[in-house]
């Protein structure tokens, strides 16, 4: 089917709904936090209308140059396990059963309907000393008594990549059904075992698919403000977690405007840059 | 005995058997092709010899060593699959020497072979070129390349020209046969196109329902099938119910001399190619007919006729042109040593 270029502004119409929902609900606020990052806050009250870079040169200090280092090291950490969990899995999972894929994308998306909160509370009973998984391991012998597992940066990592898994499972899911599976079979017939084969071929023909639900992820797990607190020490709260701070128990809009800003930018720049180094390998 | 011998291979999935007891020796160096309607079992049979299916039951050895359930990246074939399957990721080179890179082949040796494998498939200077940017031509002679690359004892097609437009097909048929003898390798070609298999095999292995059929030199196939489904299969037949006593065998209602019945058998079908089928005047042969249709192809002439209720095809030479029109009566001859004599 070949459709013609839009001649008039009427043809545009379609747009209107679509473009409005986008401008009231992402291009106004984003902007309005742009706005306000370059406001002066006022103590006793909220803030008054201003520019000044007083935000933004708060923000470069060796405190929030760790927080947000260590913010996007966990997120790229979690987008690491995520992908090294979820490729294997769904690919073995694309090869399996109709009826074996159905129950396990069932399950997946189940998790999909758990609040942060849940998952946060859920995984630090599981962590505890008292009603924890050690207590099994101590039921098995493996271990001498229960312990605490959390607050731990361990517990923070687990409770992140639980909550990711299933959007990376799905992501990936459909590229790994459209993938030939006469590729591993014709690898296994040159001389490749399965896992190689996985590794030289399937791996490699999913290279796009894989770095862009890694971004997805790496920027989904940026996001997390609830888990680092309910699960970490406070060395393992992430910038959304000081952002959380400063706009809603500090009354700094302002200086969370900022954070949240420079957080935006630096992410962007990751992504660009993971996208650029893409293109490079594939021409190369 | 060097060559690949399967003996008894049965596979079901469920209560389904794909193939059923096939029993076939290839002798090293030939050519043979599975030739079969769909799901008649030739790609899961060839599937079992690849090691990509194992068998349900039955054996598979090749050269003396039974390779039944050896694993597929064992077993040192070559195979090109039906969707070529060539890795989207590399370059026309690096998938030829996709298989020596695995086995750790060092570079400048890889190179070499490449080069090797790109002039022997005229494709020379082709080697850093993405797999996309190949014509269907082009892509075959690649997935042709690539499972030669390590010299296999083996060499598995499946459907492997079914992709190419009918005139390129007919010239890689002849140029796989060609190629295939000057390397004298054991291949095995998966088809359901009778033309390639005649083109190219030294033994065409017929199969139908999971069994084997016929498994004989093409030529043996066509003029003297094992049953009918054979003779059907295989080109256009006549297949004519006769029926045998001591007075003779009676054929569409005449009686046909010469025509005899071995092992007594008292009712049966003869299969007998348009090409054998003459007409003549009427009176001047035993079985008479009226013609209902002809089709004039050019290089052939092919006649229906109907005798004794049953449509019979004649095919000619235009300059053996029968002098025949619609409607016409005719006289039908059969020459007895044409007349293949099977079950029904």
């Amino acid at each position: 089917m070949r459709r013609e270029t839009p001649q008039k502004l009427t043809d545009y119409s379609p747009l209107v709904f679509p473009a409005g929902m986008l401008i009231v609900f992402f291009v106004v606020p984003f902007a309005t936090m742009i706005a306000v990052s370059f406001f002066k806050r006022n103590p006793s009250g909220f803030y008054t209308p201003d520019f000044v870079f007083d935000n933004y040169a708060r923000f470069l200090s060796l405190f929030f140059g760790k927080v947000l280092g260590f913010s996007l090291m966990l997120a790229i950490a979690v987008a690491i396990c995520c992908i090294v969990l979820a490729v294997p899995f769904t690919y073995l999972l694309s090869r399996a059963r109709r009826r074996t894929q159905v129950l396990w994308l069932v399950a997946l998306l189940s998790i999909l309907s758990l609040s942060e909160v849940i998952i946060g509370f859920a995984w630090s009973t599981l962590f505890s000393r008292t009603a924890g998984i050690t207590n099994l391991l101590v039921m098995l012998g493996i271990m001498d008594q229960p312990v605490a597992l959390n607050p731990s940066f361990g517990a923070v990592l687990t409770a992140m990549t639980y909550q990711a898994l299933p959007y990376t499972v799905l992501v990936l899911y459909p590229a790994l059904v459209r993938l030939d599976p006469t590729l591993t079979e014709a690898a296994r017939t040159l001389g490749a075992s399965p896992i190689r084969a996985f590794f030289t071929v399937v791996v490699p023909a999913l290279r796009n698919t894989i770095v862009a639900t890694l971004i997805m992820v790496f920027i989904f797990a940026l996001g997390c403000y609830l888990l680092p607190q309910i699960l970490g020490r406070p060395q393992h709260w992430t910038l959304s977690v000081l952002i959380t701070d400063q706009a809603i128990y500090q009354s700094n809009m302002p200086f969370a405007a900022a954070m949240a800003v420079f957080l935006v930018l630096v992410t962007l720049g990751l992504v660009g840059l993971t996208v650029y180094a893409g293109r490079k390998g594939e021409t190369a | 005995m060097s060559g690949l011998t399967l003996q008894n291979v049965t596979k079901e999935f469920g209560t389904f058997t794909a193939v059923r007891n096939v029993e076939l020796t290839v002798p090293h160096g030939t050519f043979v092709c599975l030739l079969g309607p769909s799901g008649c079992g030739k790609t899961t049979l060839m599937r079992m010899v690849a090691g990509l299916d194992l068998p349900t039951s039955g054996s598979i050895r090749l050269d003396d060593r039974d390779i039944t359930n050896v694993p597929t990246h064992k077993r040192d074939l070559g195979m090109v699959f039906q969707s070529l399957a060539l890795f989207p990721h590399l370059t026309v080179g690096e998938n030829i020497a996709y298989s020596l890179r695995i086995r750790g082949v060092g570079k400048a040796e890889q190179k070499k072979r490449v080069d090797e494998l790109l002039a022997m498939i005229h494709l020379t200077g082709y080697a850093d070129r993405p797999v996309a940017k190949l014509s269907g031509g082009q892509r075959q002679r690649v997935a042709i390349a690539r499972a030669l690359a390590i010299s296999p004892k083996l060499f598995l097609l499946d459907e492997p020209l079914s992709a190419l437009d009918a005139k390129l097909r007919e010239a890689m048929q002849v140029e796989l046969r060609q190629l295939q003898q000057r390397l004298g390798i054991t291949t095995i070609v998966v088809t359901h196109d009778q033309r390639e298999a005649m083109t190219m095999a030294d033994t065409v292995v017929v199969m139908n329902g999971g069994e084997i059929r016929q498994a004989a030199p093409p030529v043996e196939i066509y003029r003297r099938p094992a049953d009918t489904f054979v003779a059907d299969f295989i080109g256009m037949t006549n297949l004519i119910d006769f029926k045998a006593d001591g007075a003779g065998t009676q054929v569409l209602g005449a009686s046909v001399p010469g025509l005899v019945i071995p092992n007594g058998l008292p009712s049966g079908i003869i299969s007998v190619r348009p090409e054998d089928v003459h007409l003549t005047a009427p009176g001047n042969a035993p079985i008479t007919g009226t013609v209902t249709f002809v089709r004039d192809l050019g290089g052939t002439i092919e006649t229906f006729v109907e005798a004794a209720g049953k449509q019979i095809v004649a095919v000619s030479m235009p300059n053996a042109r029968p002098d025949v029109a619609v409607g016409q009566s005719v006289g039908i001859a059969l020459n007895p040593d044409d007349c293949v004599v099977l079950k029904a």
